[in-house]
């Protein structure tokens, strides 16, 4: 039998200047089942919350309505209320008669019977509630970060300075990502590998982090704080525990046709090769797609010129399993291909080239010790165009219609220091707009232009072509000058449009970690949980959840390092107990919920039922309550109504709409 | 293989030469090009604002004849392949284009773009192939630099015509190389030649097309290839160097004889 | 009707939206008649969202677009410049006595290679 207490709160005058609490309170409790009704200035406070205790007590009360604020406010604080005076705190529903009604309304005859409607709609809900029991699980405590760039180094260690285990996962041969090929870094101009080397060194001597470079995440199974995951440790062909790190077999490599992907393949390397003087792990691979042993089986110069006998030309892929409490997506960014963009001749023209490319050719460890040559004839070029936004901004299909971000000041970078180091040089910046919120960066952008004599045009290209004479001609539109004009350009650099990781999609779908149309990562929420994924326990860093620069990417490594932190420091997590519940017995088996889970909660699985038939095998839906966030899709799409929501029933909702309509 | 062929008017008269040698070329290559009755003119350029339907009506009854034939609709004009792809395009894609020139022409079955329109060099390229044709020529055109131009109407808008890459295009290139002859690649292949303004304003003509003539002799050419009756028309007056219809180099190589004006 | 009105009827006719240009200048970087005209294509496109349709229909601009379609294929916001053009020249063409080229004038550029391609295009793009 039900038995019923309603407390109308004033709120002060916030409630009860628009709505006649009293007048509430005495129509409530003529309510069916309800026992007692009260009113009090502010329900939430100590006395209040004493006047609820006290009637619990005395009227052995089964169920609760408050009528107050938003649920959002004051839910919590009434369910341990309600706990303190020994009944389920999930036997409390509140009726919002403050935000949904005394706020919005000024009559108050009109606004005192809404909400004693809303009450009426609360005690019809509450007579069907049932006590509820917070689930709980363990943390395994230690994290997982995919993605060993800075984004995923700098989360690394700040996880592993608080204490915690954690592992990087990077699918390339060495830590560093996409900072490591940069020259300087805007807008202080310090150089990216005297400010990022360090920090891959303390990544790999930390006692808390253990690296799997070349290595890629294959399965992630589990949920917030038990994830179990197989990492795919990719063959080296040379064993990491006995390799000195001494590059002779890179030396001796006869084979030298495969493009340096350190260096946006401006030379070569040989089939075996250390990425980079400071990679890390400072261990050679071998590339067996041109590899002469792997492809003829005669060669082995490498095998005979290693003193520590650690080329293993039979080593496989290796299985990891481990297991999780907290995940980082770090995936960060590469470049998009510019096949579609025909007309600035990327392909035609070896002159032409794009700024990571450009970086590299500046670089004192690139392709030409940072002297600026072009790649067509090794000439020092006297006249530089720079193009901004290829691809970028771009709704015709061909690009992304984001703004990437990073192009105005890394152009304004690019043009600053070949001005300062070649003050023989004509340099062009073509621009739709320059972009340059951050601390101290119009200020760069200002003096490339002021005082290192960059030449900014506002307009776009056209059309590169050549002249038939070795040159480029670059024609394109200066806007503020009313003019097309052609330059006889050297060399052309191209800010081409920078786009989420190719690895981000797949790694989406296997961590049901929600992305948008660019294969960019969703934050819980755009303002309030920029860090977290709205899947529990997963959490991005960097650029795989949008276009940043390197001071944005290490401060929301940072952050996403202290929500991990704050995952992992806790032993038990509770769960919600308002998860979907399936009940085998109507379930059909149809799998209309499982296509619709956002969240990967609900599995299928072989059931015993007895349907009153006989016993018999049935494949029923089974939801995780540790994975589920209560969403309520599963129970909308359920067509038998096998699927209901717990705290939300069908039975609940229908109760308050009839109540309402009565 | 059999086409329902859309000529053009120009093919009939001025640039006949450029008709009969399609038409001789492609019954070589086991191709028949049946020309479509009462055809009428495509009207040379698309009528670009969407209200223009009187101007869209004989390209749709050309479309609608050739898919009552169930054939795919054949030209060989970049002007007609332009105007006619451009208007499948919008009876395809444009509601209102579609039903004012459907109710207007009362047709028993709506016409909803359904026809294919394929270009001469498309149907070598997709349908015969470049290998096939390569077999049957006698005379490679060996030591020729032919430099392919395209011009604007046969690739551009790249997303309603979808010939080739209209920045980097491909196709011609790979058809002389079929007829065993060297390709000349020149950034001004896809420039307008001034098309139709040279009728007000022939220093605009003079001017285009004489860039790209010297774009193409820079590179190499030692002679150009259209398939633009109009291109013909403007690029020939400024060049020192042949231009010749691809179909023209396409019989020499296959050793078939066409004459025409 | 206004000349705002004016305006509306031409980005109907064009079956464009100008408002999605972001201004870059690309069209009037790659346009190849550009140096013959006296508003750009993206003067076409902004003057015309603008509502400023008169200065475009007076100017002879609207007769040196080539309709060649870079514009149209490298915009990079699918604004389709050289509709915009045309949809301004067909509208002035339309009014009354306002034909560029007649069939009695027709043969003032005629000579004897002349294809009927360019006359036909001559018909369509010069008169009504």
């Amino acid at each position: 039998m039900n038995r019923i207490g309603v407390f109308v709160c004033h709120c002060g005058s916030n409630i009860a200047a628009a709505v006649d609490v009293k007048q509430v309170a005495e129509a409530l409790g003529r309510e069916q089942n309800v026992v007692f009704s009260a009113e009090y200035q502010y329900m939430c406070s100590e006395n209040g919350q004493k006047l609820i205790k006290n009637a619990v007590k005395e009227n052995a009360l089964t169920g609760i309505v408050v009528c107050s604020c938003s649920p959002r406010m004051h839910e919590a604080t009434f369910r341990k209320t309600a706990s303190e005076a020994g009944i389920n705190p999930y036997m409390v529903e509140i009726a919002n008669i403050r935000e949904q009604c005394s706020w919005v309304h000024k009559d108050i005859t009109a606004a005192t019977s809404k909400a004693i409607i809303l009450g009426r709609a609360a005690i019809a809900k509450v007579r069907f509630n049932e006590p509820l029991t917070v689930g709980e699980s363990g943390v395994t405590k230690r994290a997982l970060v995919i993605g060993g760039g800075i984004a995923g180094i700098q989360t690394a260690l700040d996880i592993a300075d608080a204490g915690y285990k954690v592992d990087i996962v990077e699918k390339k041969p060495t830590i560093g990502g996409k900072m490591a090929q940069l020259d300087k870094t805007f807008p202080t101009l310090d150089c990216a590998a005297c400010i990022l080397t360090p920090k891959m060194v303390e990544a790999a001597r930390h006692e808390n982090i253990k690296l799997y470079t070349y290595s890629e995440v294959e399965e992630v199974k589990g949920y917030v704080g038990n994830f179990s995951v197989k990492i795919r440790k990719k063959a080296r062909y040379v064993r990491e525990n006995l390799c000195s790190g001494c590059g002779a077999c890179a030396l001796k490599c006869p084979s030298r046709n495969s493009g340096n992907e350190f260096n946006t393949g401006l030379d070569k390397r040989g089939a075996i090769y250390i990425p980079f003087a400071q990679a890390i792990p400072n261990i050679p691979v071998i590339d067996a797609e041109h590899c002469i042993k792997f492809r003829t089986g005669k060669c082995g110069l490498c095998q005979m010129n290693c003193a520590a006998q650690a080329i293993d030309f039979s080593q496989k892929d290796e299985i990891i399993e481990e297991k999780y409490g907290a995940i980082v997506a770090a995936t960060g960014f590469d470049i998009i291909n510019l096949d579609k963009f025909g007309e600035y001749g990327y392909k035609t023209y070896p002159d032409v080239v794009t700024s990571l490319e450009f970086e590299r050719i500046m670089n004192a460890a690139g392709p030409t010790k940072g002297h600026l040559e072009r790649p067509s004839d090794g000439r020092q070029p006297k006249t530089l165009v720079f193009v901004q936004c290829v691809g970028s901004r771009d709704t015709s299909g061909r690009g992304k219609e984001y703004c990437s971000k990073i192009c105005c000041m890394y152009t304004a970078k690019h043009a600053m220091l070949t001005r300062e180091k070649y003050p023989d040089t004509d340099v062009y910046v073509f621009y739709i707009d320059v972009r340059a919120p951050g601390k101290n960066f119009d200020e760069f952008y200002r003096r490339a232009a002021e005082q290192y004599g960059v030449h900014y045009i506002k307009g776009m290209v056209g059309k590169i072509y050549d002249d038939g004479n070795g040159n480029l001609m670059v024609r394109g539109s200066d806007i503020i000058a009313n003019e097309q004009l052609t330059i006889k350009a050297d060399m052309v650099i191209l800010a081409a449009a920078a786009k989420p990781d190719d690895s981000a999609r797949s790694l989406g779908t296997m961590l049901t970690a929600s992305m948008d149309t660019n294969d960019f990562f969703t934050e819980a929420h755009p303002k309030l949980r920029p860090v977290e994924s709205p899947t529990a326990g997963v959490f991005l860093s960097g650029f795989c959840q949008g276009p940043k620069d390197i001071p944005e990417t290490v401060a929301q490594a940072g952050a996403a390092a202290v929500k991990v932190i704050g995952l992992l420091s806790k032993d038990r997590l509770k769960s919600n107990p308002c998860v979907a519940r399936s009940d085998s017995l109507i379930c059909s088996g149809c799998s209309n919920c499982e296509k619709v889970c956002p969240f990967g909660a609900i599995t299928y699985a072989d059931a015993r039922v007895n349907d009153g038939t006989g016993m018999e095998t049935r494949r029923v839906a089974v939801v995780n309550e540790a994975v589920c966030h209560g969403c309520g899709a599963c129970a909308a799409a359920c067509p038998s109504g096998a699927m209901d929501l717990m705290g939300f029933t069908s039975k609940q909702i229908f109760a308050e709409v009839d109540a309402v309509c009565r | 293989m059999v086409y329902d062929y859309y000529p053009g008017c120009t093919l009939k008269s001025k640039a006949s030469r450029f008709d009969i040698s399609a038409v001789k070329a492609a019954e070589a290559l086991g191709a028949e090009m049946r020309e479509i009755p009462e055809w009428q003119c495509c009207g040379g350029v698309y009528p670009m604002a969407c209200d223009e339907i009187a101007h869209r009506l004989p390209s749709v009854r050309a479309l609608n004849e050739a898919k009552n034939n169930g054939r795919d609709l054949l030209t060989v004009c970049s002007a007609c392949y332009h105007v006619l792809k451009s208007v499948n395009y919008d009876m395809k894609n444009s509601m209102d284009v579609r039903s004012k020139t459907n109710s207007y022409l009362e047709y028993e079955k709506e016409y909803k773009g359904e026809t294919r329109v394929v270009h001469y060099l498309e149907m070598l390229r997709d349908d015969i192939g470049f290998d096939a044709v390569s077999e049957k020529v006698v005379n490679p055109l060996k030591e020729l630099k032919i430099a392919p131009y395209y011009g604007c109407l046969i690739l551009r808008p790249s997303k309603i015509i979808g010939f080739d890459d209209a920045e980097n295009p491909v196709t011609m290139e790979n058809f002389i190389k079929a007829l065993g002859g060297d390709p000349v690649v020149y950034p001004f292949r896809n420039e307008c030649c001034g098309g139709y303004a040279v009728a007000e304003d022939k220093a605009i003509a003079e001017k285009k097309s004489r860039e790209i003539i010297e774009c193409a002799k820079k590179h190499g050419a030692d002679m150009m290839i259209t398939a633009c009756p109009l291109c013909m028309y403007n690029l020939k007056k400024y060049a020192d160097i042949p231009i010749k219809y691809f179909t023209e180099i396409l019989c020499e190589a296959l050793g078939i004889e066409a004459d025409g004006e | 009707m206004t000349e705002y009105d004016l305006s509306l009827e031409a980005i109907r006719m064009s079956g464009v939206y100008p408002e999605r240009c972001m201004k870059c200048g690309k069209c009037s970087g790659a346009c190849p008649s550009y140096g013959e005209m006296e508003y750009h294509p993206h003067q076409f496109v902004d003057m015309i969202s603008k509502g400023r349709i008169k200065e475009l229909m007076e100017s002879d601009s609207i007769y040196k677009c080539l309709s060649c379609f870079v514009c149209v294929e490298r915009c990079p916001r699918n604004v389709f410049p050289a509709n915009i053009v045309e949809a301004v020249r067909t509208l002035s063409e339309r009014r009354q006595g306002a034909d560029r080229i007649s069939p009695d004038t027709l043969t003032e550029f005629i000579d004897g290679d002349t294809p009927q391609q360019l006359l036909m295009a001559v018909m369509r793009k010069y008169s009504k």
